[in-house]
């Protein structure tokens, strides 16, 4: 004990010696990645509320004009709507994918190997690109060409995208299709981690299967669950792709969410000062969720997984 | 462990490999049928007569450009991050500074700036700069948005190499740089493939910044090239299909060879 207290102080003084304070990384190895972080994404952060108190057409320089845009946004009845479109495709999409995930997860954690070549077919949305899905899915759904033509039964007559229901149902849809694999991941790596000393302890006690994932599954995939709908949120929020491809925004404005009416203000619309104060609206929103991603799971207390073992 | 099969399981597996599978087959019967077998036999139809014209056509239609400048800026992305991201990940993991710290929580604020949020004032800066319509200006802003997931990573990694290899090194009287290509980074490897495969998936697959920041058919990227395809075609079912294909096809073929390290790395973005 005793020969051990002097090797650790021993190196402790080792550590402190004259020249040793090189041993550690200074501020100037993290400087090129903050540079250009900052570059590219701070000062634009930054411009976006600087430009949401001007008006600009794209093309010449931004006039200087209060607070304009942001009481007309005030009273955009659009906005207010956008917003509350948001938050309901969001939670629609929490609602859907997560038990979606949880269960294809913890089957997928299973060692067989017929799991793990499914797992290999389910994991192939979570490759491609939202353009590519969203086009995928435009055309099954085309009211003339697609699968809607044929199953009269089914969808009625056929034009999804002419409802807003039928236009929402097709956003969470295809949203739980392209994610769901992404989250199934998340919970795949989680139950994998569940100790198995717990199932052999609840079989003892004759727990049956329904009664395991209930009392050992889903508390022990807690954490699992807080990431994962933290990232369901925060990409709910900003989903943007799928919305230009699937719906434009309609019918009229029955699918304008946020992110997408900030894009047609400024992109189809030209006022780019005003589509400034929507994504201020936006990065508002979305750095109070980060924040309570940083407080919920701990990444900021700096703790490796092996520390305290 | 498990005793009698489940059932449920099994048969929920199923129902969503049909979820899954059924669009991708059609995807790829359509893509190879021409446009009047498509129309008369229906998407759900078992074709009889596949050709290749669809892909042809599409090659012909500017497509083979469009992968070029995609592959381009995939890799600029890749280089950018594994050359900022690994130092600075070190320095968060190793650095008693507060600046360290401080840049780290900039970082992870940085995790939820969504893309759409910056894009006006992006577009105002890449015009400002003559980046407009400029491969440059579509790769810096892509690797910019991959670096915060990168980094938390990449931290997490470099975290669980114990204090007592970098006490051994220090002892021989090592320097920083010298732990970090020594120690750091072999002992990161894992690491530094999954932030390889997350910046190449966002590069290969990114939308907005293309969208907004180039225009002309000579910077196109795939994803624009889908797109601009659908708004000009519609109508032309199984050529936008066989244009779907293409486009994924080249990260199908790397989860062919490479499925485990590909999944692996994404785990490691939602684990982290």
């Amino acid at each position: 004990m005793t020969s051990l207290t002097a090797a650790s102080a021993g190196r402790l003084r080792a550590a402190r010696r004259p020249g040793a304070a090189s041993s550690r990384p200074g501020f100037l190895w993290a400087l090129p990645a903050t540079v250009f972080f900052a570059l590219f994404a701070l000062v634009p952060l930054v411009l976006v509320a600087v430009l949401s108190f001007t008006e600009w057409n794209g093309l010449g320089d931004p006039v200087f004009v209060g607070m304009d845009n942001w009481s007309a946004l005030l009273d955009d009845p659009v906005m207010l709507k956008s917003v509350w479109l948001s938050l309901l495709l969001t939670a629609l999409g929490v609602a859907f994918q997560t038990p979606f995930s949880i269960l294809l997860g913890v089957w997928a954690a299973g060692k067989q190997r017929n799991r793990a070549v499914l797992s290999a077919i389910y994991f192939i949305p979570l490759l491609l690109s939202a353009t590519a899905i969203s086009v995928l899915w435009r055309s099954l759904l085309d009211p003339n060409f697609g699968v809607p033509a044929e199953a009269e039964w089914l969808f009625g007559d056929g034009n999804l995208f002419g409802s807003q229901s039928g236009a929402l149902a097709v956003l969470v849809f295809v949203g739980v299709w392209q994610f769901t694999p992404f989250h199934t991941l998340i919970y795949q790596g989680a139950a994998r981690a569940i100790p198995q000393v717990l199932y052999q302890a609840a079989e003892i006690d004759g727990a049956g299967r329904v009664r395991r994932f209930l009392h050992i599954t889903l508390p022990q995939l807690r954490n699992a669950i807080v990431t994962s709908v933290i990232l369901m949120v925060v990409g709910g929020l900003t989903t943007f792709d799928i919305v230009l491809i699937l719906t434009q925004g309609g019918p009229g404005t029955d699918t304008t969410i946020t992110a997408y009416y900030m894009y047609d203000k400024a992109f189809k619309g030209f006022q780019f000062g005003a589509a400034s104060a929507v994504s201020l609206v936006l990065v508002v929103t979305a750095t109070l969720i980060s924040l309570l991603v940083v407080r919920l799971s701990g990444y900021d207390r700096m703790r490796g997984s092996t520390e305290g073992l | 462990m498990r005793g009698r099969p489940n059932l449920l399981a099994g048969f929920g597996s199923l129902v969503w490999l049909a979820i899954v599978g059924l669009p991708l087959y059609v995807m790829l019967a359509a893509s190879l049928q021409s446009r009047t077998d498509y129309a008369s036999g229906g998407p759900l139809s078992i074709p009889d007569r596949l050709t290749p014209q669809n892909y042809l056509d599409m090659f012909s239609g500017g497509f083979g450009r469009y992968f070029l400048n995609t592959a381009i800026v995939t890799v600029a992305v890749v280089a950018i991050v594994l050359l900022v991201v690994p130092p600075l990940a070190y320095a968060i993991v190793r650095s008693r500074g507060r600046a360290t710290t401080a840049v780290f929580r900039i970082f992870l604020l940085g995790l939820a700036v969504p893309a759409q949020a910056v894009i006006v004032p992006m577009f105002y800066v890449i015009s400002e700069v003559g980046l407009y319509d400029d491969l440059i200006g579509v790769i810096l802003p892509t690797a910019a948005f991959s670096l915060p997931v990168c980094t938390l990573v990449l931290t997490g990694v470099m975290r669980e190499i114990h204090g007592e290899l970098y006490e051994a090194m220090a002892i021989d009287g090592a320097s920083a740089g010298r732990m970090f290509f020594r120690l750091v980074l072999p002992l990161s490897k894992g690491g530094l493939s999954t932030i390889t495969v997350f910046s190449a998936l966002q590069a290969w697959n990114g939308f907005l910044f293309p969208l907004v920041l180039t225009q002309s058919a000579e910077s196109k990227l795939i994803t624009l090239g889908l797109y601009d395809f659908r708004t000009q075609h519609g109508v032309n079912v199984p050529g936008l299909l066989a244009a779907v294909v293409l486009s994924m096809l080249p990260i199908l073929i790397v989860y062919l060879f490479a499925r485990r390290a590909l999944i692996q790395g994404l785990m490691g973005v939602g684990g982290k």
